[in-house]
């Protein structure tokens, strides 16, 4: 998997790094929500939200079951209308626009194929909308079952299918008409862990082949971290952080958004000095004193959080040499094997519990550290971040 | 449908089994099958003016060669007199035709009705269900009876009108063959709403969004994804509706005139005017022979869908 990941990054690397329009202040916004709300009823499924969804990009919303990130995207597609605010599309008002006449394209959580069509029909089915000629309509339905790989099921009904098959006739139907955006809802939720990750990585090479803007609804953050070029984290609502996957995983603003995507420690403190671009907490939680390089927006004496991701985190049975590294002690309470990696769950004087990430680098025949081992855990100044929220 | 090789189940849960199979067959066989035969029987015998009116009589204590005998006297002489009669194919003819009608009239009445039920809120559904199914708690008669008093020259429908002064003479809707259909639409309704209905409440919503989001305006989506996909209530509800339409004998006496030919009209009046069993048997072993071929198509669409 890690290796997979890799490659796909190399292969995409010079484009992606590239492309960065939200750092551009003047590029135009492809998709726009301004001040939206939705509610029904009386729950607020979207409150007062505003966000920028810039053309060729792959943007991911990411979030908890019912943050509001289907009611986002339905908004887009034209399902729902904003209670309140306002959708734009490249620059026009979409709100009272039908969704039969937006050039968005949706691809189903539920498939929604047509059951009584074959997946020939089906991926027509946007194109003979269009009134394209046949001949042009074949060619493209050709093209999208090859790009899908499912030519010899064109004749197939899509009961006639396994889940991974519908999956993909459902995607090359929201292809064919090559829409200017690309909404895909869950859209490899029921595929099993390899089909799903090799998926992720069709959608993003026709991502960049065609050049189109998609948006990704998905509550797997890894599968997020994986396809976006920047990452919405949602909750109730709102959106607590748009950023890029690195900056949303290094430099998480919240203790939300830190807890939500991957594995983290979190250590409450006062702040007690920030001098020389060293911020200095006072951790109750692991009787000692935190050095950051990045103090978060705190001010001394506010109450703060430092986070530190458990793959920043060494371990080892003797104390650091090194002065300026963050260094607590304790006792090795529990060890989770994963077969990559072990994490380390040390417990400190204070009770609180620590975790670090260590690489197998070897086959573990013996532990050199193993349960109720003493042991120091260090971590570099600039290892973690402060957060105040 | 692979043959069973397994083993019959010895003991009580075999048993158990075959009757669990046997009842329906019984059933079939007392309820169906044998007065079937009688009739099949009447229907190749001769008038007689006698008590029952009819030779010969099967007598089955008089031994098998008695029996024989009685055999012998079987003909067909009345099926043949159906063909020579124009009364009776002329009968069958009009019969199917306003069935045929009335089922394309319930249709386009039904239709809309069901549709509207499936998308009503899911909590007013039960009672609109409960509306569709309410005039079977009154006799089927006694409804008919009510459409008498609508109808006919001085009824109600007749004076609303002349009071609005929409006419100034009475309509003679009733007794006519329009009172007929207007009679057959009104009862058979909610055999085509119920099972269209049902196919139309199942269907998945996010088709439909599905299609709009591709380009398909509502008005298309109905055609293209809604109307398809409720065939099989269409199917069902038609075949509902038509098979006892043609054979249909209160609505056409209450309502229709005399022009009004359908066979069980026909099929009455030989047996209880004319008092001519054996033709009307043969009327009524025709019907039969012709309603097995929508039946048999019914079973085979019937049979596609659950594939
Ligand atoms: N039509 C509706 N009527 C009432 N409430 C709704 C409706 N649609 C959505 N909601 C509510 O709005 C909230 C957000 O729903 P939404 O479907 O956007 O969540 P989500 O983020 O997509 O969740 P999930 O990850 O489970 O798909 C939920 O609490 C849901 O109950
Ligand atoms: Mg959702």
């Amino acid at each position: 998997m890690a290796g997979k990941s890799l490659t796909a990054g190399k292969s995409l690397g010079p484009i992606r790094r590239a492309f960065a329009p939200w750092n551009d202040p003047t590029a135009k916004p492809f998709i726009q929500f301004q001040n939206v709300t939705k509610t029904f009823g009386d729950f607020t499924a979207v409150d007062d939200l505003s966000l920028n969804i810039y053309e060729r990009e792959f943007f991911a919303l990411l979030g908890p079951s019912g943050c509001g990130k289907t009611t986002l995207m339905r908004m887009i597609a034209g399902f729902e209308e904003p209670t309140s605010g306002q959708v734009r599309l490249d620059g026009q008002d979409l709100v009272g626009v039908p969704p039969y006449r937006r050039p968005t394209n949706m691809m189903f959580q539920s498939y929604a194929l047509f059951p009584h069509m074959n997946v020939w029909d089906n991926i027509a089915f946007g194109l003979k909308q269009d009134g394209m000629p046949k001949p042009e309509i074949a060619a493209r339905v050709d093209e999208m079952l090859a790009l899908v790989k499912l030519e010899k099921f064109a004749k197939r009904k899509p009961h006639q299918l396994s889940g991974g098959q519908r999956q993909r006739v459902a995607l090359a139907r929201s292809l064919a008409k090559k829409p200017k955006v690309l909404l895909l809802d869950e859209p490899l939720g029921a595929l099993d862990k390899k089909l799903r990750e090799e998926t992720q990585f069709e959608l993003i090479d026709l991502q960049v082949k065609l050049g189109m803007t998609f948006v990704i609804v998905t509550h797997d953050q890894e599968e997020a971290m994986t396809v976006a070029d920047r990452i919405a984290v949602m909750d109730h609502g709102k959106i607590v952080q748009i950023a890029t996957p690195a900056e949303i995983y290094e430099q998480p603003n919240s203790r939300y958004v830190a807890d939500f995507i991957g594995e983290i420690n979190l250590i409450e403190g006062t702040i007690s000095a920030i001098e020389g671009g060293i911020t200095t907490l006072d951790c109750t939680g692991t009787g000692a004193k935190v050095q950051v390089t990045q103090d978060g927006g705190a001010k001394v004496g506010d109450t703060a959080w430092f986070a530190v991701r458990p793959e920043k985190v060494a371990i080892s049975l003797t104390p650091p040499a090194d002065p300026n590294v963050n260094a607590v002690t304790g006792e090795v309470w529990d060890i989770a094997y994963l077969g990559d990696v072990s994490i380390y769950h040390v417990r400190l004087s204070t009770g609180a519990t620590v975790k670090a990430t260590i690489t197998n680098t070897t086959r573990l025949v013996e532990r050199p550290i193993t349960w109720d081992d003493k042991v120091w855990l260090t971590w570099s100044r600039d290892g973690g971040v402060v957060l105040t929220r | 449908m692979a043959m069973t090789t397994d083993p019959v189940t010895p003991g009580h849960a075999g048993w158990l089994r075959w009757l669990v199979v046997a009842v329906p067959y019984l059933w079939l066989i007392l309820l169906f099958l044998a007065p079937f035969l009688i009739v099949l029987k009447i229907s190749v015998s001769t008038t007689a003016i006698a008590m029952p009116p009819y030779t010969p009589v099967l007598d089955f204590t008089s031994g098998l060669g008695a029996l024989w005998e009685q055999f012998q006297e079987f003909s067909f002489d009345n099926y043949v007199f159906l063909t020579e009669d124009a009364l009776y194919w002329k009968s069958y003819l009009s019969s199917l035709q306003i069935a045929l009608i009335s089922t394309f009239l319930i249709l386009l009445v039904g239709y809309p009705i069901a549709y509207g039920m499936a998308r009503a809120k899911r909590e007013w559904r039960p009672t609109l269900l409960m509306l569709v199914i309410l005039p079977f708690w009154t006799s089927f008669l006694i409804r008919v009876y009510a459409w008498m008093g609508i109808l006919k020259p001085e009824g109600l429908l007749n004076q609303l009108l002349l009071w609005l002064g929409v006419i100034d003479q009475p309509l003679n809707i009733m007794p006519s063959t329009l009172a007929v259909y207007i009679g057959i639409v009104y009862s058979y309704l909610p055999f085509m709403i119920l099972p269209l209905y049902a196919t139309l409440e199942k269907l998945d919503e996010t088709l439909l969004e599905a299609a709009a989001d591709l380009g398909c305006p509502p008005i298309q989506a109905f055609w293209k994804i809604t109307f398809p996909l409720s065939l099989p209530g269409v199917v069902a509800g038609c075949f509902l509706v038509f098979i006892p339409a043609v054979g249909e004998f209160v609505i056409p006496d209450l309502l229709g005139g005399s022009d009004t030919l359908m066979i069980g009209k026909t099929l009455w009046a030989e047996f209880f005017s004319n008092r001519d069993w054996p033709v009307s048997s043969a009327v009524a072993v025709v019907l039969l022979a012709i309603l097995v071929v929508p039946i048999m198509l019914f079973q085979n669409a019937q049979k596609k869908v659950t594939e």
